[in-house]
């Protein structure tokens, strides 16, 4: 079932139907994080979800691998209902999340090791990944001899040599710096045409969603985020993340979205100075 | 260089990197040299001291030892044996029971630690019970160890097994519950099992721990030994410092220290190299500023 297989309108890859996902507090309270959300991705699809900070962006995508069930509402992948660890899914952190004791080629082979393929298969498509994500020559590093960026790259081969028709990002580069950030997202998007999975992408970064997405979905501000409303991004691919967002198209799209997101952040903002960082995160 | 030279080293001795590197190394030699030769000094007042005060009182001798005796009592015992038999047995002895049971104490500690930290309804259960027994004295066992399992190598094996579980335990139960969330998540998405996942995620991470308790562990185990042999045995480190005790031999009780010294120091440095291999892939320590 990669991107080649299925064809468009054949049914969603993603499919959340009225979630809604409760939190206990320390304090024992309740909180909802995420309330009445109704968000599609059809297979293939770039989809990048913006929001406030605090708002559950990143809810949705523990709720989309399975890491979370939630509270009411269904989750389905490929109209499967998630029910544990979802199969076919790459999840990328925010954090760093590859193995610190493992060389590059162990975290990279990881996943087929972990899935009983034979070592020696899953060690050659290693290195065939690690030198698709330009790696080569640093099989035998361990993560802490590697800069920021080739860790996130190690993690991006990672989940791709399994191969995933769902690709989950949790602002990735975030911990990166403009510069190598750019690099990386253009990056992201010729690997992601080797193989087009579907991507749900969370970011803050407005210019970051637009530049990678063929859809912005916008929430609400936190708690009880929902969606506010959804942007097609109908730029012509290939893109090249630095330059697109100097066209006219791109700026258009930029200020339509940035109405609808400016009320969030600046809801988001007067809750959390009022509530002074008591329900932070 | 000399010794001017060096005082207005780092101003005077220019941009050139040779010439900075020349004068960070000859201050960095010209420190050990020092902190080596205070080291000396130290032992000399301390050894010295003692010999000079201690000397000329036969009573002195007898409750303190001397180092000089100490010494010529060390000798003996590699030259002639000691009373109960050859040196090397003795160690031999204590050292088998100290491993041994480091060796059994060390992997039940490891392997109950990760399993009450993976599975919480495990350590609900036993959490008290291990409480409890981590609050007694444990040490109190050894006798309960000889009266039930005689005088021979056994007993003394227990004691160091039942001193050595609980650090090790703690340690490897912490370590397991430190584990960063992230790392268990991301390898449950790559598609480890649960197995998986504790033995490739949770025991590496959980090794920083676990190594940093054998150090002490292994001081526990020597501890646990000499302990064991001192409340009955034939043979080993302990029966050797308890005669020597009984026979108000001081030198004896000082040279069987020294040799259980340089055995702690031996296994603290295999430890090290140890601690070294399995932890390959921590980022080197920055040295600090040199103050």
């Amino acid at each position: 079932m990669r991107a080649t297989s299925p064809a468009p309108g054949q049914g969603p890859a993603i499919e959340l139907a009225g979630v809604t996902k409760q939190f206990t507090t320390d304090g024992g309270l309740p909180y909802t994080a995420l309330k009445d959300l109704d968000v599609r991705v059809a297979p293939g699809e770039f989809c990048a979800v913006v929001g406030p900070t605090g708002c559950g962006k990143s809810t949705t995508l523990t709720l989309v691998s399975g890491l979370e069930r939630p509270s009411a509402g269904s989750v389905a992948v490929h109209g499967e209902p998630v029910t544990g660890i979802t199969p076919g899914v790459g999840f990328m952190f925010q954090a760093d999340a590859i193995l610190p004791w493992k060389t590059v080629l162990d975290n990279v082979s990881a996943g087929p090791r972990f899935r009983g393929v034979a070592k020696r298969t899953a060690l050659t498509d290693a290195r065939d990944w690690i030198r698709r994500v330009g790696l080569a020559g640093f099989e035998d590093r361990y993560p802490h001899q590697l800069s920021g960026g080739m860790r996130k790259r190690v993690a991006l081969a990672q989940n791709l040599i399994n191969e995933p028709e769902i690709l989950l990002m949790d602002e990735p580069f975030s911990a990166l710096d403009v510069q190598t950030r750019a690099k990386m997202s253009d990056e992201l998007l010729s690997l992601w045409d080797l193989t087009r999975p579907a991507v749900v992408f969370v970011t803050h970064d407005l210019e970051e969603a637009i530049a990678l997405a063929d859809t912005v979905v916008v929430l609400t501000a936190g708690p009880a985020a929902t969606v506010k409303a959804r942007f097609p991004i109908d730029l012509p691919r290939p893109r090249v993340v630095q330059e697109i967002r100097f066209e006219r198209q791109f700026v258009d799209l930029y200020q339509q979205i940035w109405e609808a997101l400016r009320a969030e952040v600046d809801l988001a903002y007067t809750q959390t100075t009022q509530l002074g960082g008591k329900e932070a995160s | 260089m000399t010794n001017t030279d060096l005082a207005t080293g780092t101003a005077a001795a220019g941009t050139r990197p040779e010439e900075l590197q020349a004068a960070h190394r000859a201050r960095r030699r010209r420190r050990q040299t020092l902190v080596h030769l205070t080291q000396v000094l130290v032992l000399v007042v301390v050894l010295g001291g003692w010999q000079l005060l201690v000397q000329g009182d036969q009573r002195g001798i007898i409750l303190y030892g001397l180092p000089s005796g100490i010494v010529s009592r060390l000798q003996t015992w590699i030259t002639e044996g000691t009373a109960i038999g050859s040196l090397g047995a003795q160690i031999w002895t204590t050292l088998q029971e100290a491993l041994i049971g480091f060796v059994i104490g060390t992997a039940l500690g490891i392997v109950c630690g990760i399993a009450l930290g993976r599975i919480r309804f495990l350590s609900d259960v036993f959490g008290p019970f291990i409480k409890v027994l981590n609050a007694i004295p444990r040490i109190v066992l050894g006798s309960v160890f000889v009266l039930a399992f005689g005088l021979g190598l056994e007993s003394k094996i227990l004691l160091v097994i039942v001193l050595v579980f609980f650090g090790v335990f703690f340690n490897a139960f912490q370590g397991t519950r430190e584990v960063d969330r992230n790392f268990i998540a991301n390898a449950s998405i790559l598609g480890a099992s649960r197995w998986q996942v504790t033995r490739q995620v949770v025991l590496p991470s959980a090794f920083t721990w676990i190594i940093a308790s054998l150090h002490v562990s292994f001081g526990f185990a020597l501890i646990g030994a000499i302990v064991g042999e001192f409340l009955g045995g034939y043979a080993g480190l302990g029966v050797l410092i308890k005669n020597a005790q009984g026979t108000f031999d001081a030198n004896g009780v000082w040279a069987a220290m020294v040799i259980m010294g340089i055995v702690a120091l031996l296994a603290e440095w295999l430890i090290t190299r140890l601690e070294r291999r399995l932890l390959r892939w921590r980022p080197a320590q920055l040295a600090g500023p040199d103050l």
